[in-house]
């Protein structure tokens, strides 16, 4: 399938209706108005999955997951389920601090959640 | 007892500057002796307090004057040292009650920043400034590690306190 990159999203279709979100550098303010409008973009168009691969994240902060808040809710809405994977311990740290670690779908590999 | 912060770093309220932000205070709380975990929260609260000054207290003008004070506290009898972190900024003041972290049950996109800085760090306070903005004290006590030494350990490093400091050599101009 499919592979593209945005300046700092790569997007893979691994396969029909899934698509791999993976940021390759760090979420803050000056990065999730981008991941935002990526997520934005995916959803719909016939996806039924959108996986947010978080491998190559090593930080991120309150604006990365009220990008991710947002996009859970509006997955619910469109009826496509949306999986977090391969966070390190210091985003899930974030997670927990916000008490969001169980809002989210969140499993340890790309395959496991293009599998889910 | 200092009056000014050991490290001093001024930045324009651009988004851009988070990084730089994050990884001097970060390397920083490492050379006093925080594990990897604690660093990483430390310069999560940072980044948390810069990001609510540009979003909330600039409203999102990206060329206003942050500044960032860091010191160690050095480690004594009943202290086992830390980092006070001071972030002053010209922005519109607001009553330092009201800075409280949002009800978490509500689960809705934003409003983290101020309970993620209050549960990362052991003490935090805000204060009206003399003359314009906001002044935000955070401090987090490290733990005792064994091995290499620390920037606090040096000779003539003494802990700051940040009520004297605000009141005699304000950050800024």
């Amino acid at each position: 399938m499919g592979h593209q990159q945005s300046s700092f999203i790569s997007i893979d279709r691994p396969e029909q209706g899934v698509v791999v979100l993976m940021p390759t550098t760090d979420i803050d303010m000056s990065r999730s108005p981008e991941l935002r409008t990526a997520i934005r973009q995916e959803m719909g168009n016939g996806v039924h999955k959108v996986v947010v691969d978080l491998d190559e994240v090593h930080y991120m902060d309150s604006s990365g997951l009220a990008t991710l808040v947002e996009a859970m809710r509006n997955a619910s809405k469109s009826d496509t389920k949306l999986v977090i994977c391969c966070m390190n311990q210091k985003v899930s740290a974030i997670f927990e601090i916000a008490r969001l670690d169980s809002f989210f779908s969140i499993v340890a590999s790309r395959d496991e959640a293009i599998s889910l | 007892m200092q009056d000014r912060a050991e490290i001093e770093l001024k930045l324009i309220s651009d988004p851009m500057y988070l990084c730089g932000a994050r990884e001097l205070v970060g390397c920083i709380a490492r050379r006093i002796g925080f594990d990897d975990m604690d660093c990483s929260k430390i310069a999560l609260a940072v980044d948390e307090a810069l990001s609510n000054i540009i979003r909330h207290g600039y409203n999102k003008v990206f060329d206003r004057p942050i500044w960032i004070g860091i010191s160690p506290i050095k480690p004594s009898a009943d202290s086992i040292g830390g980092i006070v972190i001071t972030i002053d900024d010209e922005a519109k003041q607001v009553d330092p009650c009201a800075m409280k972290g949002r009800c978490l049950e509500d689960i809705r996109p934003g409003g983290l920043g101020v309970h993620i800085i209050q549960e990362v760090m052991d003490e935090v306070r805000y204060e009206k400034r003399d003359s314009v903005g906001m002044r935000l004290v955070m401090t987090k006590r490290a733990p005792r590690a064994e091995g290499s030494p620390r920037l606090s350990d040096r000779k003539g490093c003494a802990v700051t306190s940040m009520g004297s400091k605000s009141s005699k050599t304000p950050m800024g101009p």
